[in-house]
């Protein structure tokens, strides 16, 4: 039988050795490469190829229609001594602070009522989702009539309850225009923050609240020693995106107020596009949007070193 | 540690009634097993003994109070979950400390229970561990050192092994039950393994959609099945069911299957040619000249015993002999059941008729 076996093996082609090809097309990191490169040439073109641009234009004194000449570092030493640039900078700050936190305390709260059960808990997670699914610019159309000087519905109401006499010019005050802006920004994020949020609850095993309400935790003491600790890695994630958004907003602004009154709601992205491509400056433009640069690395290193995996989720799994 | 009661206990989801009225009553150290198929709502009633699961009427206590309407952290219990529901985010001491810490506990008491839990379970090793790094039987003894700890008057443990492989299974049966013979509190353990029931329990309670179906010692309930239900679940391989008829003209006896005549200790009175259902276990059977015929179709020999599946009447039986016989399939062998040791149900209502 054994002769029977072997005998048509030796009739088959010989062994060839593989040779580089071969080799080439069987390795991994090459497919990888192939793979990897549609990703490549998109980040590449859409976002490396324009960064580089905008440094190199921000050295130079660009103008539309012209091309600029290298000047050094010209545009930063005027922007240091414009005190419209440093408000629009305090500006994006305090806008950036107070809508980020206010979004994440609205978010988790959110997520927290809509994880509990309760009638129409899917219509209800749907609903939260609108503001997040309404283009920007709409939505802020809508809220540059509700703040409207005259035609406002705020006042109106308020008129009419007999709560005041004149209309509050909500886009014309300094801190009323302020206020406006960041009540839109919120009401536009908060969708994000409290879906991302939800994902998050819906992943803990409702065997530990049950485990927690047995060791005898409140349920303030349920949400501060399980929920919130295993929230933490999410929380991370959203809160950094949360902040990258916000921080390079435009479209609100730009549709509600162009950075007015007085500059008072002028971010650093509405700026940069006021000097740039309205006032034709593109070298100072560009210098405006590179300051943002620096802060933008900050919020990302802080949540790089925030998002490093926690003791609890490394090691090995040995189900 | 003390006694519970059940009492007419009764839960609906909605219009869906689990558990039709069910009383158990366990007394102070005792070591109670619920046993079932799934759905019997064996979880659901440690659920509500718990107080995780509201009860819809009739009455539990703990001790001498009763607990229908007591917060789950009142109620003094502590449960061992399936998936254990260990705190990921917390190291082995911090998970078995937490209900201490919540109880507002000074530091070293905390240490001081959580050490001593710890050499109980021999768990001191890993106590800095979290529970990611541990392996299954590793996490189960965490699950129970998070019991251990809180010193309470019930255990609860609703499934615990059944994440475990095979082996560990055992291993920790055994550690289950050391660990109860050594700290002698009230437990309460559901599982759908009769195996785990019978080694562990000192009673059984094998539960059935939503009935209490027979309670008793591991023993009894395999000697004195008080119903085909319970016979069935009870014992591994499975006892032989062989419908028939009862014949108590002159000697008792069983007419089974396609007339196979089947030995009877004793018939009930009054029960001549009535239809029921005789019951052998596979170990009762023995090979004998006066047995009834049948045909090999499996033998598997496991070592310490065989068991030989067979064509008896044309109904399919196992037995199970620790003596070793040449057998192959195909050869016709004379099985006869040990009169003394079957039993004989209603062929309707499944209760047994024998004594």
């Amino acid at each position: 039988m054994v002769d029977i076996a072997l005998e048509p093996k030796a009739a088959r082609r010989p062994i060839r050795e593989a040779t580089r090809w071969d080799l080439l097309r069987a390795n991994r990191n090459w497919l990888g490469f192939w793979f990897m490169l549609p990703a490549m040439a998109f980040l590449i073109l859409f976002l490396a190829y324009p960064l580089g641009l905008g440094v190199w234009i921000s050295f130079t004194d660009a103008r539309i229609g012209r091309p600029g000449h290298f000047i050094g570092t010209e545009n930063y030493e005027w922007l240091w001594d414009d005190s419209i640039f440093w408000l629009s900078v305090f500006n994006t700050l305090l806008y950036t602070t107070i809508a980020s936190a206010i979004k994440f305390a609205i978010g988790l709260y959110l997520a927290l009522l809509l994880n509990e059960n309760m009638p129409f808990k899917a219509m209800l997670r749907a609903l939260v989702l609108i503001p997040f699914i309404v283009p920007t610019v709409l939505s802020a159309l809508a809220f540059w009539w509700i703040f409207d000087s005259q035609f406002s519905i705020i006042s109106w109401s308020l008129k009419q309850m007999g709560l005041i006499t004149e209309n509050i010019n909500f886009l014309g005050d300094v801190t009323w225009a302020r206020i406006c802006v960041i009540f839109a920004n919120i009401w536009r994020g908060v969708p994000f923050v409290a879906i991302t949020l939800l994902a998050g609850l819906q992943t803990v095993s409702p065997s530990l609240y049950e485990a927690a309400t047995l060791d005898g935790a409140t349920s303030w003491q349920r949400f501060r020693f399980i929920t919130y600790p295993l929230l933490t890695p999410i929380i991370a994630v959203v809160m950094t995106f949360s902040v990258l958004f916000t921080f390079t907003d435009f479209q609100l602004i730009w549709a509600m107020t162009r950075g007015g009154p007085v500059n008072a709601t002028h971010l650093m992205a509405t700026l940069s596009y006021q000097r740039a491509i309205i006032g034709g400056t593109l070298g100072e433009g560009a210098a405006i949007s590179n300051a943002m640069i620096p802060f933008l690395l900050a919020a990302i290193m802080v949540s790089w070193f925030g998002l490093q995996r926690r003791k609890w989720q490394q090691g090995e799994n040995n189900d | 540690m003390s006694s519970v009661q059940i009492r007419d206990v009764r839960k609906s989801f909605g219009n869906f009634e689990v558990l039709h009225g069910v009383s158990i009553p366990i007394e102070d150290g005792e070591f109670v097993v619920l046993v079932g198929p799934s759905g019997c709502g064996k979880s659901t009633l440690l659920r509500m003994l718990a107080g995780l699961e509201n009860i819809t009427s009739g009455t539990i206590s703990i001790g001498d109070r009763v607990v229908n309407n007591v917060q789950p952290k009142e109620r003094d219990i502590a449960m061992v979950f399936q998936n254990y529901a260990l705190y990921p985010h917390m190291t082995v001491a911090d998970n078995m400390g937490f209900s201490l810490k919540l109880r507002g506990a000074r530091a070293d008491e905390i240490s001081n229970g959580v050490k001593r839990a710890a050499e109980i379970l021999a768990l001191t090793p890993l106590l800095d561990r979290y529970p990611r790094q541990l392996s299954g039987g590793q996490r189960q003894r965490v699950a129970m050192g998070r019991a251990i700890v809180r010193d309470p008057q019930v255990f609860l443990f609703d499934e615990p092994l059944s994440n475990l492989d095979a082996k560990l299974r055992v291993a920790m049966r055994t550690e289950i039950k050391e660990l109860h013979q050594r700290l002698r509190t009230t437990t309460v353990y559901v599982t759908h393994d009769q195996i785990e029931a019978m080694t562990m329990a000192d009673k059984i309670v094998v539960m059935h959609d939503g009935v209490v179906e027979q309670m008793g010692t591991p023993l009894e309930l395999y000697d004195t099945p008080a119903n085909q239900f319970v016979a069935g679940f009870i014992g591994s391989p499975a006892m032989n069911f062989l419908k028939g008829k009862v014949k108590s003209n002159g000697s008792a006896g069983f007419e089974g299957p396609n007339g196979v005549k089947l030995p009877l200790a004793s018939a009930p009175a009054n029960s001549d040619g009535q239809p029921a259902v005789y019951g052998v276990r596979p170990e009762h059977f023995t090979i004998a000249d006066d047995g009834a015929e049948a045909e090999i179709v499996v033998v598997e020999p496991t070592g310490s015993e065989t068991q030989v599946f067979a064509k008896l009447g044309g109904e399919q039986v196992v037995a199970v002999f620790r003596e070793r016989h040449q057998f192959n399939p195909g050869d016709k062998i004379r099985l006869k059941p040990d009169p003394t040791l079957v039993h004989l149900f209603d062929e309707t209502t499944g209760k047994r008729l024998n004594a």
